[in-house]
């Protein structure tokens, strides 16, 4: 390795007080911006959620850089495990919009069958079904 | 194509064979790209948690959820998986010591951490295994039924539950609520909506998403399964340490490296479990 037995020990002592430091700080956040901590401070979900994502990215950084030695490979075998991740960014896009359709549309389905009630029920009864028993 | 550059000829002389152009070994190597495809097994498994959980008009509050603690102390919103966390990164810093130690090439040292980091391991199944009996046992959470479900209406309780629920309780759209199971029987509490459309109807708590149990159930014990996998292999591992076979070896202790490698990616998907079941 590029450092030596004693740096390296401090090293890992130093990363993981920084991941304990960080999970609090996502714990005590969370609760906080969900009225847990004082009845009266709220945030807003979405603020809530990015905090949360952003966190978690830098703690996987922290992982995958200083535990899994990430840092100290060859960059050319970094670029070949990490770019291919980022081909996730647009399936997380795509399926959270997909998953909102599908939410829409539930109500949409829920109209029309109280609009025509005649209409079979087994086979839309699915999508109507979904949140229930 | 003519070679024009000194970098291009260095590039063909790397990769012309005989040479490691990543300058890692091949073990290693697959080991990365395993666990990159790993990383998309639990990327897909969590974004069908996340398109459920839109496709959805109400989702059991996390923190309401996760809010028992061993010793029967309740409502500590996310106390126990906080603390799953902790031995699990706890276990990840034994695991960077024990490959630490086998830099040095210290048989006992290695010996030593890689103990600790199986115990790691034993205490987060331990805790699982509490948490999963907790959920199946007691709030009767199955991968068919949810009975976790949070308001989409005001309202006003007509019935007590005998747990938190009292009769004349009130709540609002968002509030969380757990159905109880009595002698087999579902306590779905009526109540009567005090604003909104359906104002003064009297109605039954409903259940929640029935999706949620499926994908908590699976997707925590596909990471519980990789967590048992991994104490599997460190023990072997830990054997193999222990019985010089890696002194014998030119490599050293490269298996204790790659082991490693899968450890902390145990690790570093529940981060991402943990982000998105427990926090948001």
């Amino acid at each position: 390795m590029a450092h030596d037995y004693e740096t390296s020990k401090k090293t890992a002592v130093r990363i993981i007080t920084i991941l304990a430091i960080i999970t609090i700080a996502e714990v005590t956040f969370t609760l906080l911006g969900k009225g847990y901590i004082f009845e009266s401070v709220e945030f807003w979900p979405p603020i809530i959620a990015l905090v949360m994502i952003i966190m978690s990215i830098v703690k996987a950084y922290f992982i995958v850089y200083e535990f899994m030695h990430m840092k100290y490979e060859v960059p050319a075998l970094a670029k070949t495990v990490l770019l291919p991740t980022l081909l996730l960014l647009w399936a997380i896009a795509a399926f959270l919009f997909e998953g909102k359709y599908w939410n829409v549309r539930h109500d949409e389905v829920k109209q029309k069958m109280e609009a025509a009630p005649i209409q079979s029920t087994t086979e839309t009864g699915m999508i109507y079904d979904l949140n229930q028993e | 194509m003519a070679v024009d550059t000194l970098n291009d000829q260095k590039l063909i002389e790397d990769w012309d064979g005989g040479t490691s152009p990543f300058k890692s070994s091949y073990g290693k190597l697959m080991m990365w790209y395993f666990l990159l495809s790993d990383a998309f097994t639990f990327a897909g498994f969590l974004i069908a948690y996340g398109a459920l959980r839109m496709s959805s008009p109400n989702w059991p509050v996390p923190d309401f959820v996760f809010s028992a603690f061993p010793g029967g102390f309740h409502h500590k919103p996310l106390l126990f998986v906080t603390l799953m966390t902790f031995i699990l990164l706890a276990s990840s810093f034994t695991m960077v010591r024990a490959v630490q130690e086998g830099h040095q090439e210290n048989k006992k040292g290695v010996a030593f951490w890689m103990l600790l980091t199986v115990i790691g391991g034993l205490a987060f199944l331990g805790s699982q295994a509490w948490e999963w009996t907790t959920m199946i046992g007691k709030e009767h959470v199955s991968y068919h039924t949810n009975p976790f479900g949070s308001h989409v209406e005001y309202g006003t309780y007509l019935a007590g539950d005998g747990h938190d629920i009292k009769k004349g309780d009130t709540f609002v759209p968002g509030d969380s609520y757990l159905i109880h199971k009595h002698d087999g029987e579902w306590q779905k509490l009526p109540y009567e909506v005090t604003e909104g459309e359906d104002i003064g109807q009297v109605k039954e708590l409903q259940f929640g998403p029935r999706a949620f149990g499926a994908l908590f159930f699976f997707i925590t014990g596909f990471h519980g399964f990789h967590v048992f996998s991994g104490v599997v292999f460190l023990l072997i591992i830990l054997l193999n340490v222990i019985s010089g076979v890696y002194v014998e070896r030119k490599n050293g202790y490269e298996m204790v490296e790659k082991i490693g490698l899968y450890w902390h990616f145990v690790d570093l998907v529940w981060v991402f479990v943990f982000l998105v079941f427990y926090l948001i």
